[in-house]
């Protein structure tokens, strides 16, 4: 199991949880973990092609997935995958 | 250019000549230093108030909007004898009685296309404490343009992000976001709240950045983003790359001069009313009163969140929040007719969007929100 992080914003999707415990071997799998648990989500993270929406951001440890394999990307037990949002405060969002 | 500091200032500025990374020589160099704040609002009060105190010799401040009560739980550098006043004359006026010694340049104007080039253009740094995507958009695209550093700071609720776009040595905004959320997706804090403290927080991290920026000392968040959690109280670093399809600072940019960012962003950046789902669905406070005297048993829809209800509430409405309207409108029917709102009309639009595209065609959306209802209808209700 890894611990995927949830940002404040997408909390509302996810019963108000900062953190979700998803199991797969690679980011797409945790992700289809994390949807099937709250199917609410899924919109905010992926288009109508089921791809992820270019403004969504995940982070291994420290490293963007953009940067390693995608969604392709492996991850292990106790990893820690960062959802980082696109966030304006303010007004207007 | 100055070179050397009067008794005066030497006495004012004496806890940095102390410290060796700043000194007599580094001193002087914040003095002929430049620094433009984008917005006086949450993040540009600690940011224009920390850079004042520290004698940056000349703050440029760009906002167009007035000082409003609801401000004051957060924009610090305003105050209640200043509610009402222009916000860059509110906050010049501050920041002169808490350094004489510096020079403030004031910009009642948006930021926009046609004026941020000349306005940005003779400042050392930038620092984007804007509230909207696309006057982030063009805070990053200026600083790329004119290779000056963009210091990043964003807030929601209690999260925030701070980071030193800089993209002579850097990644850019864009490369981490190549495009914005669509309108909605993402709630605005004057919607979703914020705790008035965190642009504090997020806000003196980033006067923190320039200083060390024009300085040349420590490392600053360049190719690094900090996220920061007020409610777990945690500290989080990522590692930013250069994006190689980078649409302006990529080798192969495409984007060489400021576009139309509202079209972009698909969003209006000032004076926005998003608050619309189209003028067809649109009824006034005024209106919707009439049609409640005509059916009683009209269904009110309350899309805001359940803690709302206890700050203000329309009698008799059923509430559904925002997020789950997707799921719950089973317990709607659509051959029902209907009246949409929230607090001002935006989430209300969102859930008019979901709800239309399910088939339902009954509905209206209250302008202006609960708000409009207290302060045309029911005046025992409060604005919030």
């Amino acid at each position: 199991m890894s611990t995927l992080r949830i940002p404040t914003p997408l909390r509302t999707y996810t019963s108000g949880k900062s953190e979700v415990s998803v199991s797969g071997a690679k980011i797409s799998e945790a992700l289809s973990d994390l949807t099937a648990q709250f199917p609410a989500i899924k919109p905010h993270l992926f288009n109508e092609g089921g791809e992820l929406r270019p403004f969504v951001n995940l982070f291994v440890g420290e490293n963007n997935i953009k940067d390693l394999q995608g969604v392709d990307t492996p991850i292990k037990d106790g990893d820690k995958i960062m959802l980082i949002p696109s966030i304006a405060g303010g007004k207007i969002s | 250019m100055i070179e050397e500091l009067s008794h005066e200032q030497i006495l004012r500025y004496s806890r940095h000549l102390l410290m060796p990374e700043v000194g007599l020589q580094g001193q002087i160099k914040l003095k002929n230093s430049s620094v433009l704040v984008i917005g006086t609002g949450g993040l540009g009060s600690p940011v224009a108030l920390y850079l004042a105190a520290a004698g940056i010799g000349r703050i440029g401040l760009v906002d167009y909007d007035t000082v409003d009560s609801s401000n004051l739980q957060r924009q610090v550098i305003h105050g209640t004898s200043t509610v009402g006043k222009l916000k860059v004359e509110s906050a010049r006026d501050r920041l002169t009685d808490l350094n004489p010694d510096i020079q403030v340049d004031v910009y009642n104007e948006p930021y926009t296309s046609e004026n941020a080039l000349r306005i940005a253009k003779d400042y050392d740094v930038i620092i984007d404490g804007t509230d909207n995507f696309p006057t982030r958009y063009l805070t990053n695209d200026v600083s790329v343009f004119l290779g000056k550093p963009n210091i990043y700071g964003s807030i929601f609720r209690f999260d925030g992000q701070v980071s030193v776009f800089y993209a002579k040595e850097g990644p850019c905004y864009r490369c981490l976001f190549p495009e914005p959320p669509p309108p909605g997706l993402v709630p605005s804090c004057a919607e979703g709240g914020v705790l008035g403290v965190l642009p504090g927080t997020v806000g003196t991290l980033q006067a923190t950045e320039a200083i060390k920026v024009l300085l040349g000392i420590g490392e600053p968040l360049i190719g690094k983003l900090l996220l920061y959690n007020a409610l777990d109280m945690s500290f989080d670093f990522v590692k930013l790359k250069k994006n190689p399809n980078c649409r302006v600072c990529g080798p192969n940019a495409d984007i060489k001069e400021l576009i139309d960012y509202e079209e972009f962003c698909g969003v209006p950046g000032h004076h926005a009313d998003d608050t619309s789902a189209g003028a067809n669905w649109d009824i006034t406070a005024q209106e919707m009163q009439e049609r409640l005297a005509r059916d009683p048993n009209l269904l009110l829809l309350d899309v805001r969140e359940p803690h709302e209800l206890q700050i203000s509430a329309i009698k008799g409405a059923k509430n559904i929040p925002l997020g789950e309207v997707a799921q719950r409108m089973s317990e709607l029917d659509s051959a029902d007719e209907m009246i949409v709102f929230c607090k001002r009309g935006s989430r209300s639009a969102r859930a008019i969007e979901i709800l239309s595209s399910a088939g339902f065609k009954k509905m209206k959306n209250l302008k202006g929100g609960i708000n409009a209802w207290a302060e045309e209808v029911d005046k025992s209700l409060p604005l919030y």
